[in-house]
C-alpha cells in the first residue's frame, strides 16, 4: 500500500478494486457498447420510419413483385416490360455475374502473361510489362471505362459499316456481331459426349496417378485428356450430323446489310468497354501478384530440383508453381472480388448490371431507396462472402502444413 | 618421373594441339547487349518481335494524337474541326485539341468556385504542401509540431477558408434552444456546456471508482472540449469572407478534399477497428469483424448510393447534410474498413515479445498500444497505408455518379459546352485526366516503394 501511495496519480486506497480488474472493465465496456449500438440502431430505424411516413413512402418488400415497366436492352433471360422487379433483379444479377466471370478469366490470362513477362530476361518484354503495369494501375478504373467506351470504341466504323473479323464476325460502333450458336437436333448427344470426355479424363488421371505411385511408370495424362475432351465431341458432331442429317451445333454469321450488320449474336459496346476496362485494369494488379509469387519461391528450390535431375519444365510445374500458388492465391482472390465489385461501375456507361438496373433505374422509378439498396448490398455481400469462404477453403488445402 | 611416363601407355593424353576455338561471342557493347538480352534464342527473338509489334501498335498513334497531330492554339471549336465538319483541318485529321483544355483548366481545378474567391483555394493548396512535404521527408525535424499543424491547424484553416466560415449553430436544436432567443447561437453553447459537464462528471466518477486522481481526466476533458469550442467559435465568426456553399465546389479541389479528409478520417477509425478486431473482448471483436467485412464486401458505388439516398432518411426530420459531406461519410467508412485490415497486418507482424514486454513493465492496454505497439506497427505498414490512399484517391472519381463534380466529373460536365464541342473533345479530355491522375498516383506509389526500401534496410540480402 505504501508503494501505491507513492505512485503519482494514486490517492489513497479509495475506489472499488473491482473496477481495476481487466475482466470487469471489459464486461462493463462491452455492455455499454451493446447498449450504444442497439440504441443507435433503434434511433436510425425510428428516424427512417418517421421520415418515410412524412414523405408518404411505404415500406415493404412486396414492391419487388410489381411490374417494372421499363425496357432492358441486354437481358440474358426472358424479360418484358411487364416483368416484375424480381425479374429485373435477376437480369441485373446475371449480367453482373457474366461480365465478372469473363472479366476474371481475361484478367487472369493477361495478368499471368504480363506478370511472367515482367520477370523475363528479355529487356524489351520486361520493360513493356513494367510500363503496362505502372500505367494501367495508376489510372482510376472509372476513367479507364470512359476511355474504352467513349474514346477507343468510338473509333470503330459507324452503324452502317463494319470491320470484317472473318470467323469472329463483324465489328462496328454498335457492338460486336459475333457468330451465333445454333443448337441442332442432336445437341444433347454431343453434350453428353463432351461430359463423357471430361469424366473419362478424370478417371484416367486417377488411374495414372495410382499406377505411378505403385510402379513409377508415367502416363501422358495431358495429351490423352485433351484428345478425349476435344476429339470425342468433334467425332460425335460428325457422327450426329450424318446420322440425323443436321449439325448438332452450328454458327450463324452476321451479314452486312444496307442498314448495318444483321443477324449473329450482338455484343453491346457497353459490355465490351466495361469488360476491357475491368480486365486490363485488374490484370495490372494480378501481374504484380504473380511476379511477387514467383519471386517468393527461393532460388534454392529450383537449384535443388535441378540437382535431383528434374528438367526445367518439370521443375516449373512440380516445384515452383505449387509453391508460388500458395503466395498468389490469397491476394488473387481479393482481386477477383474487387473485379466483381468494380463491375458495379457499369452504371456509369449504362450497362444493365445489378446496380445499374436495380439500384438505379428501378430505385428511381419507385423511390423506395431502402429496399432496393439493402437488397443490392446484401447481394454483393453474399457474393463476396461465398467467394471468400470458397477461396479460404482452397487456400487451406494448398497451404503449407507446418508441423 | 619420366621413367614412369615412358613405361605407361599414354594414349589418353593428347599428342597434338587442338584447333583454336573461335572467339566467344561478344557480350559487351551495344551489339553484345542486344544479343544477350533480346536475341539469345529463337523464342527470345520471337518475344522481342511480338513486344515491339505491340509497342508499335500503341505508342506511335498515341504520340501522333497527343503531340504531333495536336492543335495547340485556337479560339473555339472551329480550330479543332476537319473541313468536312466545318473547320480548316484535313479530313483525315485526328489529334488532340489542347486549347480546349487550356481554356477549361481553371474550371478543372476549382470547379464553379467564384473566380474572385479562388485565392482562398490557392492558399489552402499552399498550406497543404507546406505541411505535407516535411511530413513525408523522414529526416525533416519537428515531426510532432508538423503533425499538430496537419491534424489541427490545417483542417481548421482550410475549412474556414474554403467555406468562408460564419457557421450558424442556431439551427441545431437541443435543450438549450428553449433558453435562447430563436436563431441565436446561445442555445447551442448552453448545450455544449451541458455536454462538457456531463462528460467531465462521468470522467470524475470513473476516476473515483478506480481510485485514481480525478483531476487528470477532468483536465483532459476540459482541454479537448475547450479546444473544440475555440475552433467552433472561430468558425462561427464572420471574417467578411464570402460564404461558398459546397454545391459549387468542384474539380481537383473536391477530389483532394475527398481524398485527404477520407484518409484523415479513416486512419484513426481504422486503428480503432484493427485494435477491436484483435481485442480479447468477444463482443467488441464481433462488432469489428462485422463492420469491416460488411464494408469490404460491398462495392463503393452502393455505399455512395446509400449515403446519398438513405443517409438523409436515417437522420431526424429537418436535419440534413450537404451532398459533399454525405459522400465523405461514405468514403471514410468504406476506406476505414480497408485501412483496418492494413493496420491489422502491422499489428500481427509485431513479435509477441513486444506485447509481453509491455505487459511485463506494467503498462495498461492503451499505454501499451500507444507507446510500444502502434508506433512500430504503423511504421511497418506505411506502404500499405499509402497504397490504400492511392486506392481511395482513384475511388474518389466515383462520386461523379452521385452527381458531385470532382475532377473527372468537372471534365465530363465540360462536354456540354458548345464552344468546344468537337469529335475529339472527349478523347482529349480523358487523355488529360489520365495524365493528371497518373502523375498523382504514380508519385504516391514511388513514395510507398521509397518507404518500403527504407524500412527494409535490416533484411537486405
Amino acid at each position: 500500500m505504501a508503494v501505491q501511495d507513492a505512485l503519482p496519480g494514486r490517492v489513497g486506497s479509495g475506489g472499488f478494486a473491482a473496477l481495476n480488474d481487466q475482466r470487469v472493465r471489459g464486461a462493463i465496456f462491452q455492455v455499454l457498447l451493446v447498449i450504444g449500438i442497439i440504441s443507435f440502431g433503434w434511433w436510425i430505424i425510428h428516424n427512417t420510419a418517421a421520415n418515410l411516413r412524412a414523405q408518404g413512402i411505404g415500406f415493404g418488400f412486396d414492391i419487388l413483385f410489381d411490374s417494372a415497366g421499363f425496357q432492358i436492352n441486354q437481358a440474358l433471360i426472358e424479360y418484358q416490360e411487364t416483368s416484375s422487379y424480381v425479374r429485373v433483379y435477376f437480369v441485373g444479377l446475371i449480367n453482373t455475374l457474366v461480365v465478372s466471370f469473363i472479366g476474371i478469366l481475361l484478367a487472369t490470362l493477361i495478368g499471368f502473361i504480363v506478370g511472367i513477362a515482367r520477370l523475363s530476361t528479355n529487356w524489351v518484354v520486361a520493360k513493356a510489362a513494367y510500363v503496362y503495369i505502372e500505367i494501367l494501375r495508376n489510372i482510376p478504373l472509372l476513367l479507364q471505362i470512359f476511355i474504352w467506351y467513349f474514346a477507343v470504341l468510338r473509333l470503330l466504323p459507324p452503324k452502317r459499316e463494319a470491320i470484317d473479323l472473318g470467323p469472329l464476325g463483324l465489328l462496328n460502333i454498335a457492338g460486336w456481331y459475333a457468330p451465333k450458336v445454333i443448337y441442332g437436333p442432336g445437341f444433347p448427344i454431343m453434350l453428353s459426349a463432351l461430359i463423357f470426355g471430361i469424366v473419362a479424363t478424370f478417371i484416367i488421371r486417377r488411374w495414372a496417378y495410382k499406377r505411378q505411385m505403385a510402379t513409377g511408370e508415367q502416363f501422358p495424362v495431358l495429351w490423352t485428356g485433351l484428345a478425349l475432351i476435344i476429339a470425342v465431341p468433334i467425332v460425335s458432331w460428325f457422327a450426329v450430323g450424318i446420322l440425323m442429317k443436321g449439325a448438332p451445333l452450328s454458327l450463324e454469321y452476321a451479314s452486312e446489310g444496307n442498314f448495318g450488320p444483321r443477324g449473329g449474336a450482338r455484343v453491346y459496346p457497353e459490355f465490351i468497354g466495361l469488360l476491357f476496362a475491368l480486365s486490363f485494369y485488374t490484370a495490372s494488379f494480378i501481374a504484380e501478384i504473380v511476379r511477387a509469387g514467383i519471386l517468393a519461391v527461393a532460388h534454392g528450390q529450383t537449384e535443388a530440383a535441378y540437382s535431383l535431375g528434374l528438367r526445367p519444365g518439370h521443375t516449373l510445374r512440380l516445384v515452383v508453381v505449387p509453391q508460388a500458388m500458395r503466395v498468389i492465391v490469397p491476394p488473387l482472390t481479393s482481386q477477383y472480388l474487387n473485379l466483381t465489385k468494380n463491375s458495379s461501375l457499369a452504371v456509369a456507361i449504362a450497362y444493365p448490371d445489378l446496380v445499374s438496373v436495380f439500384a438505379g433505374t428501378a430505385l428511381n422509378q419507385t423511390g423506395r431507396a431502402v429496399e432496393f439498396i439493402l437488397v443490392t448490398m446484401a447481394t454483393y455481400l453474399v457474393i463476396s462472402l461465398v467467394t471468400s469462404a470458397f477461396m479460404n477453403w482452397y487456400n487451406s488445402s494448398v497451404a503449407l502444413v507446418e508441423r | 618421373m619420366s621413367d614412369i611416363q615412358a613405361e605407361t601407355d599414354l594414349t589418353y593424353v593428347r599428342d597434338e594441339m587442338l584447333a583454336e576455338a573461335p572467339p566467344p561471342i561478344r557480350d559487351s557493347g551495344l551489339l553484345g547487349w542486344l544479343r544477350k538480352n533480346l536475341f539469345s534464342s529463337w523464342f527470345n527473338t520471337l518475344l522481342t518481335i511480338v513486344a515491339l509489334a505491340i509497342i508499335w501498335f500503341v505508342v506511335p498513334p498515341l504520340l501522333e494524337f497527343a503531340l504531333f497531330d495536336a492543335v495547340w492554339q485556337g479560339e473555339g471549336r472551329t480550330a479543332c474541326l476537319t473541313m468536312q465538319q466545318g473547320g480548316q483541318l484535313p479530313n483525315d485529321w485526328f489529334g488532340a485539341c489542347w486549347p480546349y483544355v487550356g481554356d477549361y483548366l481553371a474550371q478543372f481545378i476549382y470547379g464553379r468556385y467564384p473566380i474572385e474567391e479562388r485565392w482562398r483555394v490557392d492558399i489552402v493548396f499552399v498550406l497543404f504542401v507546406i505541411g505535407l512535404v516535411p511530413l513525408l521527408v523522414p529526416t525533416a525535424p519537428y515531426k510532432a509540431v508538423n503533425l499538430v499543424y496537419m491534424a489541427v491547424f490545417f483542417p481548421a484553416v482550410a475549412l474556414l477558408l474554403l467555406s468562408g466560415g460564419d457557421f450558424d449553430y442556431g439551427t441545431i436544436i437541443g435543450i438549450g434552444a428553449e433558453f435562447a432567443p430563436f436563431g441565436s447561437d446561445l442555445g447551442f453553447w448552453i448545450d455544449y456546456a451541458l455536454i462538457t459537464l456531463v462528460i467531465a462528471a462521468i470522467a470524475y466518477a470513473w476516476a473515483r471508482g478506480t481510485g485514481t486522481n480525478p483531476l487528470d481526466p477532468i483536465k483532459l476533458v476540459l482541454t479537448i472540449m475547450g479546444a473544440l469550442a475555440v475552433l467552433l467559435l472561430v468558425l462561427g465568426v464572420d471574417f467578411g469572407l464570402e460564404v461558398v456553399p459546397t454545391s459549387i465546389w468542384g474539380g481537383l479541389l473536391v477530389t483532394l478534399v475527398l481524398a485527404v479528409t477520407g484518409i484523415a478520417a479513416s486512419l484513426p477509425l481504422g486503428i480503432v477497428l484493427a485494435l477491436g478486431r484483435r481485442s480479447q473482448m468477444p463482443i467488441v471483436r464481433f462488432f469489428c469483424v462485422v463492420f469491416i467485412e460488411f464494408w469490404r464486401g460491398v462495392p463503393l458505388i452502393t455505399v455512395l448510393f446509400m449515403s446519398s439516398v438513405m443517409l438523409p432518411l436515417f437522420l431526424p426530420e429537418g436535419v440534413s447534410f450537404d451532398k459533399l459531406l454525405r459522400a465523405l461519410i461514405g468514403v471514410a467508412l468504406f476506406s476505414a474498413a480497408y485501412m483496418a485490415e492494413v493496420i491489422r497486418g502491422g499489428l500481427q507482424a509485431i513479435p509477441k515479445g513486444q506485447y509481453e514486454g509491455a505487459d511485463a513493465v506494467g503498462l495498461a492496454y492503451w499505454q501499451k498500444m500507444r507507446l510500444i505497439i502502434l508506433p512500430q506497427a504503423l511504421t511497418l505498414v506505411i506502404p500499405g497505408i499509402v497504397n490504400t490512399f492511392i486506392g481511395l484517391f482513384k475511388d474518389t472519381t466515383l462520386v461523379l455518379i452521385i452527381g458531385l463534380f470532382d475532377f473527372l466529373g468537372q471534365i465530363q460536365s465540360s462536354f456540354t459546352d458548345p464552344t468546344w464541342a468537337t469529335p475529339v473533345q472527349a478523347t482529349t479530355a480523358y487523355l488529360f485526366a489520365a495524365c493528371v491522375y497518373w502523375v498523382f498516383c504514380f508519385s504516391m506509389s514511388r513514395y510507398s516503394i521509397f518507404t518500403e526500401n527504407r524500412l527494409r534496410t535490416g533484411h537486405k540480402r
